[in-house]
């Protein structure tokens, strides 16, 4: 069978925020670039980002600097971030937003014509930079753009516009290729076919980037796309990387549930926070019944106080439906499970019976608007099903922070399918700016990889074949099983096992079916041909899907802990222990899940004295707390 | 609550093809894209269609359901009644790979054609000042999802394939206008809108703004103001005249400026 | 390290540039006929009252005159309804007064963005209705002549102002009574005024008007008045295509009201 083959310098897989940023870098760098993506190009989930980009430019309120942002990010991560991550980060983050703009950006601007920052939950200053609530879209189109004005230098350079940097739409990448079976064997390509017309395609390169987002396509109910197969940490695990944090998951306590077409959506948070509440179907305001001892003095304990406090701040305590995300989370799934939720499995959000129509539309038009178009659900007039919703995946592929280099030589990580940089628990904004910090690196890291190399790495004929055979399975096996029917099962087992929620047995029943799911997964078949088949593709990523569930149940089962994205419920506190804990999860040489513990790196002295006693207190073991006292008495 | 929905889906590759019936269950609150994927996982396992956010943000999944052209996503059954007959079939304007999938390289074509964000020499990044009413403009323009519905739909080269290579369509001559309107893009964009990339083809029948699913006034606000610019450059006498004799000395306006 | 690449190779091309074969015109199910169909009428209707007016002859009245033939410049109109008391192009000129100065309304309408839109449509069938194929085999829009004398239509938006100053002289005439003295006010002047205020309205929201205003300049902040204008064309600009139609029907009501009034049909003191 003939194999499309192409040579580059540098292969960046994905073609969201990360993946693009990380190919232009890697062109300025001089290095011929391929980017592969899924979908069409400028499509890729950074789209759906509304919130904006955390960068610390001090625009509104000029207290702020990378210090702070830096301690906030720690903060919200419950200081298991890569403090070097989180530190290069806050750093870099305002000169990667300006840098937008000089690419054609146009954010929302303050008075004084700089851009403009938001609030947002987490951040102690306006730091959001951000367009209406659209701010994805327009990072995702800017670098797009980037990508094309590079193509149109290169055309009046070279009379062709894709000699250095070329994107392959459609394009699924299977399996990674490597200079020989070792785990420390340098990558030498990867391997795919085009969705469009399922000819298989070969790169030959000595670096690939992975961007590949997340994994929320294993659970049923998610904010994400189709694409987040978790394709990334299955192609870093196969190809002998490691993969740090994958217990830690976000998830979002408002999805939208009801209709099935909108199923996961977000509903953004303040809806709460400008008077919806959120009730069971016995039409009880539930979440008096939720509130943590530790939150117990700082959120109202009657209706009459939390109605109070959208007028009165200053003397009335929060209402409850405004604990942190993991609570009202825990809540929603509690009352559920009980078998009080609403006819769709979530429970009601109800702005309309608070609210006169007219306010609701001036306060939440985007709101408004998304239940209208897409729901035809009046939120003036009726209440919305909610319920959460898989969001974002803290843990991926284990790197080195000032490069994103994974174990694997030649191999990079950038963005989402990156783990450590946002610890347990991601701060909303840090998403879009982790993309650009980190893409730049990665792009920087494999230009300089590959600038090293002696001799351009040889795939063997053999691990060609392989990937060949693998890749075109499914299409032989006819007769074979749904994969679509596999798919459903492996969502439903995550969601209702390995959710927000965690306890050892279930987790270890989710585990059996993984296993049995993967039995089946092996067999199942794709009639029809190698034009467009939907069938097909699926049928290969439920190995990736699988692989990654696999990573995730079994570090859920081994951190007994509660921490940010991780809930066991029969482990509910946090530990300082544990804390000092990554889980690495890596693939044995007969293909099994291994999960190890790995001490966490100790965060430098001068980043360790940015923060006050009393927090890191709550936080950090005895000793580690007696280190802080020396380094600040030694100072 | 559940009924059976009649539909009539064009499958077929490279052009050949037809219009299939298909009897497919359809349930409260869902939208036709939900009805095409139940069609998949049940009775057409390889029939082709392009989606991704399922939330009209993407502009992915752009077909067109009993002639209009539409997003899957965001067209809801409950538009339709039980009896109709829905047809959906590919966008028009753009060859077709399989059933309901088009190849759209035209357009990235087109994208690559247009000149990018050409700022003055002498602005570092983090030195832009723009007032946000002087930004509003183009970032209108920048909500578009590039759905390529406003490709599609338009005439010129919907009905005149021969059009392509001297049309842009609505979606870059935006683009064009998006750029000619920033405040600090320095490039002069008016003969080329007019000469290279076919504003002049475009008869304002406003089709494209019609179909713009994130409701984007394209002729209004893109185009027509476009065409104003062009005429100030190729057909206004007194503006020609005026500009010869009031030509300032160079660029040598701060921000680089290309008007006022 | 550098070695050229193999660009994507054209897969089987002559099969995949193909557009799906649909032999059907459109697959639209509404009545996508029935606008253009409504607007070939309204249009139709216009021309032939427009051309009936120009031709008839009792387009003055005191204190009222016929908007179709104002101003009249000749010395072939009534002393009374000279623009002015003047009659600029003497004697020598002896057909009807509308064909000396309906250029300039006609021009601009005839060039306005929204007719455009309407005739194009409706008329010229290009296209009839959107995702319906037109029937032309060619097609080069307003690249060439004769559609290429689009663009002046910022001229003709000139001429509409001083057309707008004429009928609003004309109304402010109208609020005398029939002998002459001010202070009248009857139907034909409430009609007068709804037409001219409609005609300012259409004429002001004028898309050329709103690049004028400050449509062309790229920093609005830079020039505040100038923004406000826009700003307030903008607005009225977004109802440009409801203000074509009012004021062309205004017009021709206002026109055949005063006509039918000049002729005895409709009598004073009511009128």
């Amino acid at each position: 069978m003939d194999i499309e083959r192409h040579e580059y310098d540098v292969v960046v897989i994905g073609a969201g925020g990360a993946g693009l940023r990380a190919a232009i870098e890697a062109r300025q760098q001089g290095k011929r670039t391929a980017i592969v993506c899924k979908s069409l190009f400028g499509k890729a989930h950074t789209v759906m980002a509304e919130g904006g980009a955390a960068a610390a430019m001090g625009n509104v309120n000029s207290d702020d600097n990378w210090m702070v942002h830096f301690r906030d990010t720690m903060r919200g991560g419950k200081f298991l971030n890569n403090p070097r991550m989180a530190e290069l980060h806050a750093k870099e983050s305002p000169d990667r937003v300006w840098e937008l703009e000089a690419w054609g950006a146009l954010f929302d601007r303050t008075k004084d014509g700089r851009i403009s920052q938001r609030n947002f939950g987490g951040h102690e200053y306006p730091r959001l930079a951000h367009v209406g609530d659209r701010t994805g879209l327009e990072l995702i189109r800017t670098l797009q753009q980037r990508v094309v004005a590079l193509q149109q230098e290169d055309e009046r350079l070279h009379g062709d516009a894709e000699a250095y940097i070329k994107v392959f739409a459609e394009c699924t990448i299977t399996t990674l290729l490597k200079q020989g079976p070792a785990r420390d064997a340098g990558i030498s390509g990867a391997f795919g076919y085009w969705r469009e017309t399922g000819r298989l395609i070969c790169f030959d390169a000595p670096a690939v980037v992975l961007a590949t987002g997340g994994i929320g396509k294993s659970y049923v109910v998610t904010s994400n796309s189709w694409e987040y197969t978790g394709d990334g940490h299955a192609l870093a695990l196969l190809a002998g990387a490691s993969l740090i944090n994958m217990e830690f998951i976000q998830f979002h306590p408002t999805g939208m549930v009801w209709p099935p077409s909108v199923r996961g959506i977000l509903v953004t948070e303040s809806v709460r926070g400008d008077g919806g509440v959120l009730r069971n179907s016995e039409g009880k305001r539930f979440m008096f019944d939720y509130i943590p001892e530790v939150f117990k003095d700082k959120y109202a304990t009657t209706e009459e106080e939390a109605d109070r406090w959208y007028n009165d701040q200053a003397n009335n305590r929060r209402p409850p439906e405004l604990l942190p995300r993991d609570e009202v989370a825990r809540a929603i799934n509690s009352e559920v499970k009980a078998g009080r939720g609403s006819p769709h499995g979530g429970v009601f959000l109800d702005v309309s019976s608070r609210l006169p129509a007219a306010e609701i539309i001036k306060r939440l038009p985007s709101m408004h608007h998304q239940f209208k178009e897409l729901a035809d659900v009046d939120i003036t007039a009726e209440p919305m099903e909610v319920g959460p919703t898989c969001h974002y995946i803290m843990g991926g592929v284990e790197v080195e922070a000032d490069t994103g280099a994974s174990s694997v030589p030649g191999l990079f990580a950038a963005g989402e399918v990156s783990g450590g940089m946002h610890g347990s628990n991601r701060l909303g904004g840090n998403s879009l700016s982790d993309l650009l910090v980190f893409g730049r690196r990665a792009g920087a890291g494999a230009a300089a990889y590959v600038d090293r190399l002696a001799a351009r790495p040889v795939t063997p004929d053999d691990v060609m074949r392989a990937a060949e055979i693998e890749a075109v399975a499914p299409l032989s096996r006819a007769g074979g099983e749904n994969p679509y029917e596999v798919h459903h099962e492996l969502q439903r087992t995550m969601n209702e096992l390995v959710g927000i929620i965690r306890k050892a047995e279930e987790v270890k029943e989710a585990l059996e079916v993984v296993t049995k799911l993967k039995e089946r997964a092996a067999a199942t078949g794709a009639p029809g041909g190698r034009i467009y088949n939907p069938g097909w593709h699926l049928a290969i990523d439920l190995r990736n899907m699988l692989l990654v569930s696999d990573c995730v149940a079994r570090a859920a089962l081994i951190r007994e802990e509660s921490r940010g994205g991780h809930t066991r419920d029969d482990f509910p506190g946090m530990s300082a222990e544990w804390r000092r804990k990554l889980l690495v999860c890596a693939l044995t040489a007969d293909g099994e899940v291994s999960v190890e513990e790995k001490e966490q790196p100790p965060m430098r002295d001068d980043l360790f004295r940015l923060f006050d006693r009393a927090e890191l207190s709550k936080y950090v073991t005895a000793d580690e707390l007696a280190d802080y006292d020396a380094l600040v008495k030694e100072s | 609550m559940g009924y059976k929905a009649k539909f009539r889906v064009w499958r077929g590759e490279g052009g050949e093809g037809a219009l299939e019936d298909f009897v497919v269950e359809v349930n409260e609150g869902e939208v036709v894209l939900d009805v095409i994927h139940r069609l998949q996982a049940t009775q057409a396992p390889d029939l082709a269609v392009r989606w991704n956010c399922k939330a009209g943000k993407c502009g992915s999944c752009s077909v067109e359901i009993n002639g209009k052209p539409r997003l899957g996503c965001m067209t809801r059954m409950s538009t339709f009644t039980e009896y109709e007959t829905i047809t959906v079939t590919p966008m028009r304007t753009f060859p077709v790979i399989k059933d309901l999938v088009c190849d759209v390289s035209f357009n990235y074509q087109k994208a690559r054609e247009i000149p990018s964000f050409t700022p003055p020499d002498n602005v570092k990044p983090g030195e832009y000042r723009m007032q946000q009413i002087d930004v509003e403009r183009s970032q209108e323009f920048r909500k578009c999802i590039e759905c390529f519905m406003c490709n599609n739909v338009c005439h010129v080269i919907r009905d005149h394939e021969e059009n392509k290579p001297a049309f842009a369509g609505p979606r870059f001559l935006m683009r064009i206008a998006e750029l000619d309107m920033h405040p600090y893009d320095v490039a002069d964009r008016k003969d080329s809108a007019q000469e290279e990339h076919g504003l002049g083809y475009c008869n304002i029948t406003k089709c494209c703004t019609e179909v713009c699913p994130e409701h984007i006034k394209i002729t209004d606000n893109a185009l027509i103001p476009m065409k104003e610019r062009v005429v100030d450059r190729k057909y206004d006498p007194l503006v020609w005249l005026g500009s010869k004799i009031f030509k300032r000395p160079g660029s040598s306006n701060p921000s680089g400026s290309k008007a006022g | 390290m550098t070695q050229t690449t193999a660009g994507r190779p054209p897969s089987e091309p002559s099969q995949r540039k193909q557009r799906a074969q649909i032999k059907a015109r459109t697959l639209r199910t509404d009545r996508w006929w029935l606008a253009p169909a409504i607007t070939f009428a309204a249009l139709s209707s216009f021309l032939v009252y427009g051309f009936w007016a120009i031709f008839d002859k009792s387009y003055f009245i005191e204190p009222y005159i016929a908007p179709f033939s104002s101003p009249c410049l000749a010395t072939s109109c009534p002393e009374g309804a000279r623009f002015l008391g003047l009659a600029p192009l003497g004697d020598w000129w002896t057909l009807p007064p509308g064909f000396l100065i309906l250029g300039l309304p006609a021009g601009f309408r005839l060039t306005c963005y929204y007719y455009r839109k309407g005739y194009y449509r409706a008329f010229w069938l290009s296209p009839p209705a959107c995702g319906v194929g037109e029937p032309h085999k060619k097609y080069t829009g307003e690249t060439r002549l004769p559609l290429i004398i689009q663009n002046v239509h910022r001229y003709f938006f000139y001429g509409a102002i001083l057309i707008a100053a004429v009928l609003t002289w004309d109304a402010v005439l109208a609020l005398r009574d029939h002998e002459g003295n001010w202070g009248h006010v009857g139907l034909g002047t409430v009609i007068l005024w709804i037409n001219v205020v409609l005609i300012w309205a259409y004429t002001l929201s004028c898309h050329s008007c709103r690049h004028i205003t400050a449509g062309r300049l790229n920093h609005f902040s830079k020039h505040p008045v100038r923004y406000k204008m826009w700003t307030f064309v903008s607005k009225l600009n977004s109802r440009h295509m409801l203000l074509a139609w009012l004021s062309m029907y205004s017009v021709m009501l206002a026109d055949l009201y005063v006509r039918l009034v000049a002729k005895g049909i409709v009598n004073f003191p009511l009128a």
